[in-house]
């Protein structure tokens, strides 16, 4: 075990923060840290906040954070931004709305940009939450901006996921039926004191009654992580444990710069973490997650082997080139570069 | 990606605070938007933070440079604090302290002798500051 994690265990606080740079950086031995910090992890709460920019996330979570170490829980909060994709630089603004717990150590709150070229956000986000579970911290909360897959990747990693939404947002609310809503364990109605937001609220009531036929109300559908390889996924085991009870996601009001709704945005929050330890759903999830995790990282690594592979062989320009030409085809090519893979796997078959 | 690749790249991560009672942000948000064209990764406090609500920060966002902006006058009182936090957390070795504003000379004289890398006055022009943090970063 290297000195990081010990002193990360420890309780050391630039540690932590040093644990999350690594893998932000993927610096080398990034992989044995996490590895070291698997088995002291399962024990934090992990929630997921997200929704259109503007919609007062930052300022919820505050409010949320603050609520919570009252309670005498630790807090740690990622906070996910964009990056630039031309400089790849950013400027990570959260933590402005972080005033509620201004100096307090114990809540742990850090900004991630979403660095486009490193790609995998949703597996460092994993990592980075897979620290402060091993540090020891009682609740995570996860915030990113609600705009397309990689986010909806991210709040994956939560065992509750909230999706905020500003009133008047008609328009908004028509767009979140392109996957947000299936997300959501929560809703909450930010800004609740705005013209219209009763309006958003019976919208959002309507389009979520129109969901209620779906196979299974938890946001970790059975299709979406359908196996791909055709292995036999045990999954479907777990449907089976509470057939008959599925989880109406609730609506919530709140103004979250003033704190009104929070107890109400909690008591769902709680509610939600006692339906999925009721139904056994939490583990099933936790299950889906670990599948999906491994899925993540074979494709991740078995990708970085192949490159290497194909730098080996002269690059795939010469490969396009080829296409292009006419003289042979993206399948044929895939199929020559994994051609002495699949040997050297039926090989090693033969031999066990 | 290779892992001399990843190292070369590293993205360096900068904390832009402002401290204390003064509120003129306009040169922190400059600096900010220059430090993100630049490439860096830029954390904005925002106004009117204690000193240990930028040690907070700074260790929790394990930033390679500390950007304290002060134009009130403050910067003998607050300075020390933040560089006695970042000593409590141990976070100030492997950190570059900066400040920016208005500092005599008597005065940038003492902060340097307390640990500030580097003061940037008025005048000072974004590209020497940028140089200034590529050339001086951290290993890490």
């Amino acid at each position: 075990m290297s000195d990081l994690v010990a002193d990360l265990l420890a309780g050391k606080h630039s540690a932590l923060a040093r644990v999350i740079t690594q893998i932000e950086n993927r610096s080398p031995g990034y992989r044995e840290i996490i590895s070291d910090l698997h088995q002291h992890t399962g024990t934090a709460d992990v929630i997921g906040v997200t929704g259109s920019p503007g919609a007062g996330k930052s300022t919820l979570v505050d409010k949320v954070a603050a609520t919570y170490r009252e309670q005498g829980q630790t807090v740690g909060v990622i906070a996910i931004d964009p990056s630039s994709p031309f400089s790849g630089g950013a400027v990570l603004g959260d933590r402005i709305r972080m005033a509620s717990n201004a100096g307090d150590m114990d809540m742990f709150f850090r900004s991630m940009s979403a660095r486009g070229s490193l790609g995998g956000l949703s597996t460092a986000t994993t990592d980075a939450v897979t620290a402060l579970d091993a540090f020891g911290k009682d609740k995570i909360i996860v915030e990113t901006v609600g705009a397309g897959q990689n986010e909806v990747d991210i709040v994956r990693t939560a065992d509750t996921v909230a999706v905020l939404v500003p009133p008047g947002s008609g328009d908004d609310v028509q767009m979140l039926k392109a996957g947000i809503l299936e997300i959501g364990d929560v809703f909450v109605v930010n800004k609740a004191d705005l013209d219209g937001a009763d309006r958003t609220v019976q919208q959002l009531r309507e389009m979520l009654q129109g969901r209620s036929g779906r196979p299974d109300s938890g946001h970790h559908g059975p299709t979406e992580l359908a196996p791909e390889h055709g292995d036999a996924s045990d999954d479907d085991l777990d449907e089976e444990e509470d057939e008959s009870e599925t989880w109406n996601p609730p609506i919530v009001e709140t103004v979250a710069n003033r704190g009104d709704g929070v107890e109400d945005f909690l008591d769902a929050l709680a509610n939600h973490g006692e339906y999925l330890d009721r139904t056994g759903r939490r583990e099933g999830q936790a299950r889906e997650r670990f599948a999906a995790e491994i899925r993540t990282l074979l494709r991740e690594d078995a990708n970085e082997l192949l490159v290497d592979e194909l730098d080996r062989r002269g690059g795939i320009e010469h490969y396009v080139d080829a296409v292009i030409e006419r003289d042979t085809d993206p399948y044929t090519v895939v199929d020559e570069v994994l051609a002495p893979l699949r040997a050297c796997l039926d090989e090693r078959r033969d031999e066990s | 990606m290779s892992v001399e690749q990843e190292q070369t790249e590293r993205t360096i991560r900068c904390l832009v605070a402002k401290v204390g009672l003064d509120g003129h942000d306009r040169g922190a948000h400059v600096i900010a938007r220059a430090l993100r064209d630049a490439g860096f990764e830029v954390i904005y406090s925002g106004l009117h933070r204690a000193p240990d609500e930028v040690v907070q920060a700074a260790v929790q966002e394990d930033v390679d440079v500390v950007g304290i902006s002060i134009l009130s006058g403050a910067h003998n009182t607050l300075v020390p604090k933040i560089l006695d936090g970042l000593k409590e957390y141990d976070a100030f070795d492997d950190r570059l302290i900066l400040v920016g504003g208005i500092v005599p000379d008597d005065d940038q004289e003492e902060l340097r002798g307390q640990g500030v890398d580097e003061i940037f006055g008025p005048g000072a022009s974004m590209e020497e500051m940028i140089d200034y943090i590529h050339e001086n970063a951290p290993e890490r």
